[in-house]
């Protein structure tokens, strides 16, 4: 007795294929997100800390005059509400890079890597399904905010979604390259300390940079090259309707940049993969 | 209906493979194959190169130096048509323990690009197959260590490879549940004409059937059946020519140093 069915169709994958494939990935990390519930709220309540203690006490000490894409004077968790949108993609960024690291030493990602399609596919349906789970983060930040009465107008909500694909992307890309370098989980507290932190402080997300400029020009000019500094600009003019084109071309161009740089770092013939001093676990 | 592969062509086929990290050679020169049909054990004590074997042949390293076919299918050039005919167990844990045994299975089916009504239909297969089909909605994590390793053997078999490549899949596991193991797999080998390659440092899992490669510290000392290797060594059973031909190996390796 050997027949189980008929061979399954091998040579090439049709688009109908690939699509199975995307979607299979996205659900499995839905279905991870529905069982890690603590992560969830751990991802809601770092930005709400900042928003309801950090915001409230700055209020006073930090004006913020009018600057685009704001049309008055805004209070100052206005200001950083967007920031703090970014913060949440900055963090599910770098999560999921520490969950590959994570996968890599268990078997996780081994089965996802020895998957038959391209390598490529598989990377880029990884990211686009941490992203959405990042945007859907996002939503729920900003439905709580809107109580607080951080209110935006309905458009910048629909506008908001493509800036959070984009910059979720972008942050995720980033994520999966540093993840590539990193031998150990343990050396992910490195990533905290000089990825995470120097990016959204060095960035526009909580101050507005010409008053960094006032105080240090050297550091304005890092805000202004820092990619986070632009995710966060293409969301704050995505939420009010508007879209900062200087923004929205890095993030463009940043994506594909780390993007790329991930796909190769986990090409087994470039990568660093292969480029370890060590056997991977297993 | 069985995929049919013209039959000479050995299942899986290691041609001159070497491997090294930085300085340390981790394979050299290996060749080996894997017949259809055919159990072989791979034999090595830890750090004989095996997994480092395994993560050529699916795939996770480049290949620098040799080649490596699977049913003819060069992991290199063709990783699409080699990958698809390969079911692996790795060493370590790749199910997701959160979440059900189907939902696990249905992941791997998509990643295969298998549509979810034939996803269902393989998954019924594959659970009755390793006797678990009353177990589908279970969340992996209740399963027992036994079980879950019958789970990733089922996840290995869901896309109908021809070939399997198990990677010391008994370990952590009780003897009852070792034996089960091996018997299935065994099964499978025999009855269904799936080539197997199961990696072990074990010595009593290899049977008298079996085809054994002897793996020590990177090199390939004697591959052949079980008999053959028993009889070119000199040694009375598998184990007394497993130690005396790593022990010849070191030997060597020692006069040249000198």
């Amino acid at each position: 007795m050997t027949a189980i069915g008929e061979p399954i169709a091998r040579e090439g994958f049709s688009l109908t294929q690939y699509l199975i494939c995307l979607k299979g990935i996205v659900w499995r990390e839905a279905l991870r997100f529905i069982h890690q519930r603590e992560r969830f709220v751990s991802a809601l309540v770092r930005p709400l800390v900042w928003l309801f203690i950090f915001a409230a006490g700055f209020r006073q000490v930090l004006g913020v005059s009018i600057i685009p894409p704001y049309e008055t004077y805004v209070l100052y968790e206005v200001y950083i509400a967007p920031g703090l949108v970014a913060m949440i993609q900055l963090f599910n960024g770098m999560q999921s890079s520490l969950t590959m690291v994570y996968d890599r030493e268990t078997g996780g990602m081994r089965t996802l890597l020895v998957s038959p399609f391209p390598r490529w596919w598989l990377l880029t349906s990884k990211l686009l399904a941490g992203t959405l789970v990042s945007v859907l983060q996002a939503y729920v930040f900003l439905l709580i905010a809107w109580f607080w009465d951080i209110e935006a107008p309905a458009i910048g909500y629909l506008a908001l979604f493509p800036a959070l694909l984009l910059s979720g992307f972008m942050l995720g890309a980033l994520g999966m390259l540093i993840s590539s370098l990193i031998k150990q989980l343990e050396n992910f507290a490195g990533v905290m300390n000089f990825v995470i932190f120097p990016m959204f402080f060095a960035s526009s997300a909580l101050y507005p940079l010409w008053r960094v400029k006032e105080s240090s020009p050297l550091l304005y000019y890092v805000c202004e090259l820092n990619p986070f500094t632009h995710a966060t600009e293409l969301i704050r003019f995505a939420l009010y309707g508007q879209v900062n084109w200087i923004s929205l071309a890095v993030v463009l161009g940043c994506t594909a940049v780390f993007l790329f740089g991930a796909i190769l770092a986990y090409d087994p013939a470039r990568g660093f993969l292969a480029r370890r001093n060590t056997p991977a676990g297993g | 209906m069985k995929r049919s592969e013209p039959a000479q062509i050995p299942a899986l086929e290691i041609d001159r493979v070497s491997h090294r990290y930085g300085a340390r050679v981790a394979l050299k020169d290996v060749s080996l194959a894997v017949q259809q049909s055919s159990f072989t054990v791979l034999l090595g004590l830890n750090g004989a190169g095996k997994s480092t074997l395994f993560s050529l042949i699916t795939r996770l390293y480049a290949i620098r130096s040799g080649q490596i076919r699977i049913f003819g299918h060069d992991v290199a050039k063709e990783p699409g048509a080699a990958l698809s005919r390969l079911g692996v167990v790795f060493q370590s844990r790749a199910l997701d323990i959160d979440i059900s045994v189907r939902q696990n299975l249905m992941y791997h089916a998509a990643l295969h690009g298998i549509a979810n009504r034939r996803a269902s239909e393989l998954i019924a297969q594959v659970l009755e197959r390793v006797a678990m089909a009353d177990r589908s909605l279970d969340r992996v994590g209740n399963l027992s260590i036994g079980q879950m390793r019958r789970i990733e053997i089922a996840r290995a078999l869901l896309h109908q490879p021809r070939l399997l490549l198990l990677d010391e899949p008994t370990v952590g596991l009780d003897i009852k549940a070792r034996a089960d193991i091996l018997d299935h797999v065994r099964r499978l080998s025999e009855v269904e004409g799936i080539g197997v390659l199961w990696a072990t440092h074990l010595i009593d899992e290899a049977g008298a059937g079996d085809d054994v490669v002897v793996l020590h510290k990177g090199s390939v000392l004697a591959h052949g059946t079980v008999g053959e290797v028993i009889g070119r060594s000199g040694g009375a059973d598998l184990r007394d020519a497993f130690n005396r031909l790593t022990e010849v190996a070191d030997q060597g390796e020692l006069e040249a140093a000198r």
